[in-house]
């Protein structure tokens, strides 16, 4: 059983019990355990189920490679699945269950899939496509659809809080064990800003656990005095329980920070994004030790070996009585030294060397412990916990020689550095033989904007082994950086130490050598996601040679730890199988986020009112309190109509269209975007932006305009008014003024840059409210101020002056087709205008309107909509907005384009109106069809409704479409089937798209 | 003419800073050739200030010039004052390529003021507000989360933010957010 020691413990605090539950049911620990570390010393070494087989699993390793440990942690919308219990730091109340298993932990009805895991090979998904398309629909969809996936999702909105933090600093280092902590003290002493993360909440890696001497001093006080050195200098930050999640391009690297997960009591954010821009990237970021691959190298209780001794060392727990240690290294033999020490008993090393002849080998003899070498496990016993192990020669094929009871098994196959920080944005990595793993190769960095190399890495992660080494290459590595930052690191001696010299390691991919199917069937490289040696073989036997499609293929290292253990075994297995060497195979791509980051954390801010930000205009806060029903328009929220008490929204802009008709109706028009256009040259670039004429308008005239893309298509309309000689203001759609203003700009200063252009967006200076319907000439001489005669201010002029007192432009435009004034102010009186009209109108029946009384009035006047008669794919000619397109410019933008005969194709779709038959009105987004059917079988289309509403005005359904040879067909009748599948569908007549007051006089009065 | 409204109504916030819309500010965009002798003149007369350098601002008294573009700046006066110098500046520019607009009324100002000020934007733009980053005398056209912002320093401790006019709310709550007194981390 695992248990607690009644001693040792470096990281807990045993004067500090913390309570927690696990699958419910409630456990102690202590102050500075991990979920796992109290786990284990609740005898709970069982922590889940696999992905495919549901087999059980324990947990295999004591930091961020954990595969198998994992938990949905928290409760309702704190619920977060997936969460390692070995980097959970545990905290009062901590609410923890296990995954991937029903009815329960110990028994799971997904196991079966265990027995029939021969019908479940590598590549089972895919193979499923080949079979009949029934089966896939009745059989294999539903297995895949319910084993897809880990954990649960949670149910309810976080309700935590997150954020970003960008900063800027000279050297970023990454990893705050030893190596980090010299690096930090190397690159500090030059000046330079120094930013060192670390993932967990300690800093000094796991040095201390590994016995190391520096200077003279234990590794924790080595680690206490550094870390005050570094304290000491103001320019040194040290940020624990930060995570150097992803490498970028020029020294962009992004950092997790969990501020409250091991103390939920604390308020403020909970992670914490950094975004930093470094100059220079350190990655000291350790190694990670290699599982062996042995028949039952996946039962609880196999964990690694390094992970054993970090439990016993760091948290006081045994993960059992009887540890069996199994090696290629010698490294693994202090975990079997750090047993004995605890007083635990070590049955024996299997040590698949020849011979161990080292220091630390003899030292493991000398306490009495039982050394076997040239041995293997040649299969592992037990069920939900080891039971026994049975020994065998590593170079036969497994026959048993001896079986030994256990109740742990501690693997070691060497080490393997962590690159993935320094391959994320392209630093390349070498083999090294010697110790069998792959390093980075210092001399093909990632490189900068000026090709240089932007990372280092440093101590273990640069593939050194001893701490002499380690401490060496990491404060070189810190003063690399720093020059490389363009600072002068001072010329000091880094910190000595003492390594016990140990023997080389042998590589060991399969134990043993010999081993049967049977045996490789049961040999696990992917724990999580259940890939078996017998799986890569599987598939380079059927063709897999890129290490890239065996990934995909067997989905190894595609699980939620991306491989941390299984890839350098998985890569060298499929070397051997395809009998390559492992170089040669290379490594699947690394990508950021090194572990996973929250979805919170990179939401940020952006949550809640914070989401997006929301555009208002000076009279919002009015509509709000007077019944708007909002409709986002771009990120600006408009009233859709303005609801009186008790009534419908379509009540409501039915009632709009017709006061406004009749009396008179108040739109708050502020959105439309205002663009001034100024210089000797801006009537040459309107001539090229607008489709028509700009440059001839007379001052204190508008003019309306279309704009296309140089595709053809149009982008944009509005009214153009000339203000003086050289300056023109451009209206646009409510979306379109930043994009508008952009296009401009794009032309002004990449294509004519010569020309002379000056632009400025002065959409939010104004509040412009539109003053529409018969009685708006009486509405504003009632508040006196400049003359609007018809005389004084025809229609399609412009007119600055004042009305009552406030300062206003005015333009007699109309989008409704009623008598209209829209008026420009300044925003900061917008309010206050938007109440005198909205006061003095009373006696004239002003009502406000929203936009869909808006739409309503112009698609009854036929005047189009951009986004709605247009998506991108329309030219101005669909619209039968040929008056519009000058014949006399010799160019403009979009000319050359609507010459090719696909625009000049007569069988385009062109713009009607549409009247139904029933006065019903046609659904939104409804096809028209024809007769027969087409190539597909299916029915044909001729067209689709591009506008459609119910118009009060001639109480019945009005829509605009665009369709096949459309005004050629005036008076037919087209069938548009209902959007739900309803049998009869809505037939509509085409008709004039200008349903009211065809000749206009109700605007030109 | 009424009483010109601010979008918050001076909206202020006491958190790891103090957030505060200070009202309306005249501001007055203006292109042209910077290196012009007309517009320099017009700029001092108009300011007493001259054109300041490559992503700065001059900042005098109730006055202040900002280097927008290579061929935009940004004018800072009292309210009041921004339609007539708007009025006197096209004037005085009459016969030179420029454009003048008076915006005083497109924008929302916040000030923030405390020791976090730097560490508060931060949290929201991209910028190096590092105190080697970031000094005295500049200004950085950035971006708030979402929106566009500038920002300069307007004093000890204390910043001052401009944004549009009609995300005043937003740029206001994300600021509140920002400074909540639990997430200071007081990294500079």
């Amino acid at each position: 059983m695992s248990t607690r020691l009644p001693t040792a413990g470096r990281l807990i605090d045993r004067t500090t019990p913390i309570e927690f539950t696990f699958n419910g049911k409630g456990l102690r620990g202590f102050k500075g355990d991990t979920l796992a570390s109290a786990l284990l010393a609740n005898n709970q070494m069982l922590m889940g189920r696999s992905f495919k087989y549901h087999r059980p699993r324990g947990v295999v390793a004591s930091g961020a490679e954990e595969p198998n440990a994992l938990m949905g942690i928290g409760q309702a919308g704190r619920f977060e699945p997936n969460q390692r219990a070995t980097t959970t730091e545990l905290f009062q109340g901590l609410s923890a269950e296990s995954q991937n298993h029903w009815p329960s932990l110990n028994f799971d009805v997904g196991v079966i899939n265990n027995y029939v895991s021969r019908l479940l090979p590598a590549g089972f998904y895919y193979k499923t496509f080949m079979a009949p398309r029934a089966a896939w629909k009745h059989l294999f969809e539903p297995i895949v659809r319910h084993s897809a996936g880990l954990g649960k999702a949670p149910r309810d909105r976080d309700p935590d809080k997150y954020e970003h933090f960008h900063i800027h600093t000279d050297v970023l280092i990454i990893g705050g064990g030893i190596a980090g902590l010299q690096s930090a003290l190397a690159a500090g002493t030059s000046g330079a800003q120094v930013l060192l993360i670390e993932q967990t909440p300690h800093w000094g890696g796991r040095a201390p656990v590994d016995g190391a001497k520096i200077d003279g001093f234990s590794a924790d006080e080595w680690i206490i005095n550094t870390i005050q050195q570094i304290e000491n200098m103001e320019n040194i930050r040290m940020v624990p329980r930060c995570m150097g999640a992803g490498v970028y391009d020029h020294g962009y690297a992004l950092a997790y920070e969990r501020l409250t997960d091991h103390a939920p009591e604390l308020g403020g954010p909970r992670h914490r994004l950094w975004r930093i821009r470094a100059k220079q990237i350190i990655t000291a970021t350790g190694a990670i030790e290699r599982p062996l691959s042995f028949a039952g190298n996946d039962i609880p209780g196999v964990m690694l070996a390094s992970a054993v001794r970090d439990y016993a060392v760091n948290f006081g727990v045994s993960c059992g009585d009887r540890t069996v240690v199994v090696t290629n290294n010698d490294d693994a033999y202090l975990t079997a030294i750090a047993m004995k020490n605890a007083g635990l008993n070590v049955p024996v090393i299997i040590d698949a060397r020849p011979q161990a002849t080292g220091p630390l080998g003899v030292q493991a003899r000398d306490l009495g412990i039982r050394v076997e070498t040239g041995k293997a496990i040649a299969r592992v016993l037990g069920g939900k916990r080891v039971t026994a192990i049975e020994i065998a020669d590593q170079a036969g094929q497994g026959a048993t020689l001896e079986t030994i009871p256990c109740d742990v098994v501690a693997m070691s196959g060497g080490w393997s550095p962590v690159v993935h920080l320094w391959s994320h944005c392209g630093g390349k990595l070498t083999w090294d033989e010697a110790n069998a793993h792959f390093r980075p190769d210092p001399d093909r960095p990632p490189t900068g904007a000026d090709g240089e190399g932007f990372v280092i890495t440093a101590g273990i992660a640069s593939g050194v082994l001893t701490t002499a080494e380690v401490l060496s290459d990491a404060d070189a590595a810190g003063k690399a950086a720093a020059k490389a930052a363009g600072f002068s690191p001072k010329r000091s001696a880094g910190p000595k130490a003492k390594d016990v010299l140990s023997q080389p390691m042998a590589p060991v991919w399969i134990m043993p050598q010999g081993a049967s199917v049977k045996k490789r069937m049961k040999m696990w490289l992917d724990f999580q996601n259940d890939v078996k040696v017998s799986d890569v073989q599987l598939a380079a036997r059927e063709g897999y040679e890129s290490v890239e499609h065996t990934k995909r293929y067997t989905t190894i290292g595609m699980a939620t730890d991306q491989g941390k253990l299984s890839n350098i075994n998985a890569l060298a297995t499929l070397a051997n199988s395809l009998k390559e060497d492992i170089p040669k195979v290379g490594t699947t791509t690394f990508r950021p986020p090194y572990t996973p980051i929250s979805m919170g954390v990179i939401a940020g801010e952006a949550k809640g009112d914070l989401f997006q930000p929301l555009r208002k205009t000076p009279i919002h806060g009015w509509s709000q309190t007077h019944g708007a029903d909002w409709e986002p328009v771009g990120h600006w929220r408009r009233p859709y109509c303005y609801q009186q008490p008790g009534e419908s929204v379509p009540d409501a802009v039915n009632r709009e269209v017709l006061n406004t008709r009749k009396n008179l109706g108040l739109l708050d028009a502020s959105t439309l975007g205002k663009i001034i256009v100024k210089g000797p040259d801006a009537g040459k670039f309107l001539d090229m932006l607008y489709t028509n004429m700009m440059s001839n308008l007379a001052p204190g005239k508008c003019r309306y305009g279309l704009m296309c893309s140089e595709n053809g298509f149009l982008i944009d309309d509005g009214v153009v008014a000339r203000l003086d000689d050289d300056t023109w203001l451009c209206h646009t759609t409510t979306g379109g003024a930043e994009r508008i203003h952009g296009h401009m700009e794009d032309w002004l200063q990449c294509e004519w840059w010569d020309w002379q252009v000056y632009t400025a967006n002065v959409t939010e200076q104004f509040a412009q409210i539109a003053v529409v319907g018969p009685n708006a000439r009486k509405l504003l001489e009632k508040l006196g101020g400049m003359d609007l005669s018809a005389d004084s201010l025809p229609f399609m002029h412009w007119a600055d002056g004042k009305i009552g007192s406030f300062d206003a432009r005015v333009f007699r435009i109309s989008f409704s087709g009623e008598l209209s004034f829209e008026i420009a102010v300044p925003a900061g009186q917008g309010q206050a205008f938007w109440d005198t009209l909205h006061d003095a109108g009373q006696e004239f029946g002003l009502m406000p309107y929203g936009t869909e009384c808006l739409h309503v009035l112009r698609a009854e006047k036929g005047f189009i909509m951009i986004g709605d008669e247009t998506d991108g794919t329309v030219i101005p000619q669909d619209l039968g907005l040929n008056w519009a397109l000058s014949k006399k410019k010799t160019d403009y933008m979009g000319k050359r384009a609507q010459q090719r005969p696909h625009m000049q194709d007569p069988g385009r779709w062109q713009l009607v109106g549409l009247k139904t038959t029933d006065g019903s009105v046609i659904p939104d987004g409804a096809y028209g069809v024809g007769n027969g059917k087409n190539a597909n079988g299916q029915v044909n289309v001729i067209g689709r409704v591009t506008s459609t509403y119910y118009s009060p005005t001639l109480d019945c359904g009005i829509a605009m479409g665009l369709i096949e040879h459309g005004p050629d067909r005036m008076g037919e009748t087209i069938d548009f089937p209902a959007l739900d599948g309803a049998v009869t569908p809505v037939r509509a007549k085409i008709v004039d798209p200008v349903f009211f007051d065809k000749t206009g006089e109700k605007q030109n009065v | 003419m009424s009483e010109p409204v601010s979008a918050l109504a001076g909206a202020s916030f006491q958190g790891s800073v103090t957030v505060q819309e200070t009202g309306l500010r005249g501001m007055i965009t203006l292109r042209g050739d910077l290196a012009g002798a007309k517009l320099q003149e017009a700029v001092k007369k108009l300011t007493g200030l001259r054109v300041p350098e490559i992503c700065t601002i001059a900042l005098k008294g109730d006055k202040g010039v900002a280097w927008m573009s290579p061929d935009e700046l940004l004018l800072l006066t009292p309210y009041q004052l921004a339609q007539g110098i708007t009025n006197t500046l096209g004037d005085a520019l009459k016969g030179t390529h420029h454009l003048v607009a008076n915006v005083s009324d497109a924008r929302a100002v916040f000030s923030l003021q405390g020791a976090g000020a730097r560490e508060v934007l931060a949290k929201l733009a991209p910028a190096d507000l590092s105190p080697a980053g970031f000094v005295p005398g500049e200004i950085r056209r950035s971006r708030l989360a979402q929106v566009p912002a500038a920002f300069w320093i307007s004093g000890q401790d204390e910043f001052e933010v401009v944004c549009f006019r009609s995300v005043a709310q937003y740029v206001f709550d994300l600021l509140k957010n920002a400074a909540d007194p639990n997430g200071e981390i007081r990294y500079f």
